[in-house]
């Protein structure tokens, strides 16, 4: 176990050589001279080539990007054009903000998602059902960022509960935090709502009613307990995708978090900014799905035992990798 | 005689799979639905009351009415109108997009999944690059790059779903080409371009459908999330996230600005998803739900 988790920290170095090398390139072919941008329109020529030289932008591009692997291997990311201080440290003070997003919508999602997979699978085909299959329908069919605006529309103008921009307290938290864990909530629905109702019909759900034990044991107690693994790998995923900043939600509500950096850094061709934070978006990503990864081997015993026995682990995580790669991402 | 009976076959199976997908209601309801978007929106310039940049600055921002369904934006503008011409924009880059995903992230993953070795290695080390950042700041930045308009937002969307097709496409083709028919294929000395198109191909199509027509439906919001952001489309043009963008800053007041190019996308995007979901249901038993 802790030689296949060593062994994925590993494979992340390339992955995120790669990553930076595709950001790179990508800003390398983004047109506008970030040192023209930096000095202002009215600079004088001499100036901006001045600039340049300092930013150290005529050299070429090979020299640049090792200089800036290098310097990111030191925890360096370079200096925000604009704000003048380190990207690292405009990263990390805008990353609580999106992580108590991420967390509030990944347990809306969670909460709300068990529950309509629980009442799908125990009454399956009725109205609760039928219910529950709609509502995760609408859900996936909704742009996030439209259900964002519809509840400011709601709650804001007319109702004039809640506040419709900014992240400082938690009355402000509910609409963004509804709109991202809406959609989850809807995916998980969506996804796990077969897997809920295949365990159901498990020989060992049998064999617990023939027992005698109540429903409500068997569904708590052995039902569901199974039926959570492919909710905490969608959960899990989606948590991942929401600390990479829910670029368009935090727009929305003008909340300050890595997302609307992000976007802000774009339109300011703040190239550093843009090249950190895809760097640490990416980087978190990854980590996270690795601890689904792990968590998923933990959690499902008969995965865990086969960690020893090579083959088949591999063989197993290759399955559900597939299957995540063909699922909503 | 024998080869009769295997046509038949053949033939029988395709229509039961048509069949299978006619009696899902919820997925002819959905195809019914996307036939009238896209018939509204190729018949716009004869359908929509009004043109799509025809200004009137006398009524602007009015909230619906008989005379503007949708009402009128800052410009005085048929909201309705835009949406109809908008639909031309948004289904075509939600159509494109998808098929340079196709195109491309379907060749890496056959490829890939054929050759084998050092070839499906490098192939699908650059697929976990491009899996690592996450969607939707992939096509933000590739969009960024390019720099806005409507083919670039489609190569940028494009990109950003190539990963996803190249593992559908590989998953697909590894579990075909062991199987025998492949082996007779091959020992009949067929090549490998002709066992991948003709034989590898046809078989593992089922999920990259299913998939591509969900596609489309991320492809269209995932558009709309660009130009809402301000990359993407620009305003003048009426695509759907264009038209909710420029709407936004009078949402307090003219809220009918923002709904109803909202329920464009959301009917279009439920439209596919309920198609898709049928598909994958008709084509594919073992992942019915």
């Amino acid at each position: 176990m802790y030689k296949y988790i060593l062994k994925r920290l590993i494979m992340l170095i390339p992955v995120l050589i790669g990553v930076s090398l595709v950001v790179f390139m990508m800003l390398e072919i983004t047109p506008g001279d970030p040192a023209r941008q930096l000095a202002g329109s009215d600079a004088s020529e001499e100036a901006v080539e001045q600039l340049r030289d300092e930013l150290g932008l005529n050299d070429p591009a090979a020299t640049r990007f090792v200089r800036y692997m290098w310097n990111a291997c030191h925890g360096d990311l370079g200096t925000s054009y604009t704000t003048k201080s380190p990207v690292v440290k405009e990263i990390i003070n805008r990353f609580p903000t999106t992580f108590t997003l991420a967390c509030l919508s990944t347990l809306i999602a969670g909460c709300t998602g068990i529950l309509l997979e629980i009442i799908s699978a125990t009454h399956q085909y009725s109205f609760l059902d039928r219910f529950a299959t709609l509502f995760a329908l609408l859900g996936v069919s909704m742009p996030v960022f439209w259900l964002g605006m519809m509840l400011i529309v709601f709650f804001s103008v007319k109702l004039a509960i809640l506040p419709s921009s900014g992240f400082s307290t938690p009355l402000h938290w509910i609409m963004p935090a509804v709109a991202v864990g809406y959609r989850a909530a809807a995916i998980i629905t969506r996804q796990t709502r077969s897997s809920m109702l295949e365990v159901i019909r498990q020989d060992y759900i049998r064999t617990a009613r023939a027992k005698g034990q109540s429903e409500k044991v068997v569904i708590y107690k052995h039902a569901l307990k199974n039926a959570l693994i492919p909710v905490i790998t969608v959960l899990g995923l989606q948590f991942g995708a929401g600390l990479g900043g829910a670029v368009v939600t935090e727009t929305v509500f003008s909340i300050s978090g890595l997302g609307k950096l992000m976007v802000d850094s774009i339109n300011a061709r703040n190239y550093p900014m843009v090249q950190g934070g895809v760097l640490v978006i990416a980087c978190v990503f990854t980590l996270v799905n690795l601890a689904v990864d792990v968590l998923y081997a933990y959690l499902d015993p008969r995965i865990k035992s086969q960690y020893g026995g090579r083959v088949k682990a591999k063989k197993l995580l290759k399955n559900k990798n597939e299957a995540k790669g063909g699922g909503e991402r | 005689m024998s080869e009769q009976v295997q046509l038949d076959k053949k033939k029988s199976m395709k229509e039961e799979k048509i069949r299978a997908f006619m009696k899902n209601k919820l997925a002819v309801a959905g195809a019914v639905l996307l036939l009238t978007m896209i018939v509204l929106a190729a018949l716009s310039p004869i359908i929509a009351p009004y043109g799509f940049d025809e200004q009137n600055y006398e009524i602007a921002r009015q909230t619906p009415s008989l005379q503007h369904l949708a009402g009128t934006d800052e410009l005085g503008r048929d909201i309705f109108s835009r949406i109809l011409y908008g639909g031309r924009v948004s289904l075509t880059i939600g159509i494109i997009s998808v098929g340079i995903g196709l195109i491309f992230g379907g060749s890496l993953g056959v490829i890939a999944a054929y050759y084998g070795g050092v070839t499906e290695t490098v192939i699908m080390r650059v697929i976990d690059v491009l899996m690592a950042i996450p969607s939707i700041i992939l096509s933000i930045s590739i969009c960024a790059a390019l720099g806005s308009g409507i083919v670039n937002t489609m190569i940028a969307v494009g990109i950003s779903s190539i990963p996803t097709y190249a593992r559908v496409f590989r998953s697909s083709v590894i579990s075909e080409k062991s199987k025998e028919y492949i082996e007779a294929a091959r020992a009949v000395g067929a090549g490998n371009a002709r066992i991948i198109l003709k034989h590898i191909l046809p078989n593992s199509i089922a999920p990259v459908i299913v998939q591509a027509s969900l596609g489309v439906a991320q492809a269209i919001t995932t558009a709309a999330s660009l130009s809402f952001i301000g990359l993407g489309i620009q305003p003048p043009n009426p695509e759907w996230g264009a038209l909710l963008s420029s709407g936004r800053q009078y949402i307090r007041d003219f809220p009918h600005m923002v709904v109803y190019p909202g329920i464009a996308i959301m009917l279009t995007v439920l439209a596919l998803n309920l198609i898709g979901d049928g598909l994958r249901d008709a084509l594919d038993p073992r992942l019915k739900r």
